[in-house]
């Protein structure tokens, strides 16, 4: 790698993931970070970091659900990040999937709305993610999400 | 001012009818509604179908206290803002969101004593009648600290040069 920082993708849908997204941001000081999401109208919230729009969808609408993965396949070409993180929905659990099979390393940071169990893409997330957390530690277990904190 | 918001979601109509019919026989003229597209139009107070980002944010800054669905976006943006909030979760059973995590999700906020909880039309009748009591703590930071932020920097820093660890 000749690069001398890390390269994160970080990626969400927008409403409550994206809000738990960006407060996540102290973690990629020292990397490039390029943030994605559903709307464009959550570019202010980056400041002038590079900002990505992708295609959102939600497990009720199939065809959608391809726009989706095909436009996140094309920002992660693209992009070649050495990581992707993503607080959820759809979106970001195809990043995690994808991103592995291009050989990014991957974090999943459930949402903290999951309060009693993993959403559904948590938990699928799951077999895609290095670095798979939930936000509640009573939801942690072995072979299963690490708790390490939340987004408060 | 009272913000009443649905954030990007679905409309919660069971929740917006019940603070419009409260708004009617209070004569209030302080409250303003994001309904969410297609909601049920409320009658007595104004209100939008949808706010942009930064719509959003503003209307959030000037309100002091915010009446919505029991939604992260919408509770982390209260904490954030430091405005007393008051929630109301959806349920799947009634159609209202995709799974029932809400009420989990307000039962834990409610325990961690950061948000006001109404279960269902009736309680959150009782607690609108009360609602200029309500107060906010402290806000939040802007960011995520400790644990959570720090296992996230240590994995992505620790690998590097190496495809899996």
């Amino acid at each position: 790698m000749s690069r001398t920082k890390p390269k994160v993708l970080a990626i969400a849908s927008g409403g409550g993931h994206w809000v738990q997204l960006l407060r996540l941001r102290p973690a990629f000081e020292g990397c490039d970070v390029v943030f994605a999401t559903a709307k464009e109208g959550y570019r202010a919230d980056v400041g002038g970091a590079p900002f990505r729009v992708i295609v959102d969808a939600n497990r009720s609408n199939k065809i959608g659900l391809l726009k989706s993965a095909w436009s996140i396949f094309s920002l992660l070409r693209k992009e070649r990040p050495d990581v992707v993180i993503s607080t959820g929905a759809a979106p970001g659990f195809f990043a995690l999937k994808l991103g592995r099979l291009m050989g990014i390393r991957t974090i999943w940071v459930d949402s903290i709305a999951n309060a009693e169990e993993l959403s559904m893409s948590g938990a699928k997330a799951g077999s895609c993610a290095d670095l798979w957390l939930t936000q509640w530690p009573h939801l942690a277990r072995e072979g299963g999400p690490q708790w390490k904190g939340n987004v408060l | 001012m009272i913000f009443v918001t649905v954030g990007t979601d679905m409309p919660f109509d069971r929740m917006m009818k019940e603070i419009d019919r409260w708004v009617g026989e209070t004569g209030r003229k302080d409250v303003f509604a994001q309904i969410g597209e297609g909601g049920w139009q409320p009658r007595h107070m104004p209100f939008v179908e949808f706010l942009e980002p930064v719509e959003f944010k503003k209307r959030f800054a000037e309100s002091t206290l915010i009446v919505g669905h029991a939604g992260m976006g919408t509770i982390l943006s209260a904490l954030l803002h430091g405005k007393p909030i008051l929630v109301m979760p959806k349920k799947a059973s009634l159609g209202e969101h995709r799974n029932e995590h809400q009420t989990a999700t307000a039962k834990r906020m409610m325990e961690l004593g950061n948000v006001n909880v109404a279960f269902d039309e009736t309680e959150l009748r009782a607690k609108l009648d009360q609602v200029d009591d309500l107060r906010a703590r402290d806000p939040i930071g802007p960011h995520a600290s400790g644990g959570l932020v720090d296992g996230i920097r240590d994995f992505i820093f620790q690998a590097r040069g190496n495809n899996r660890h």
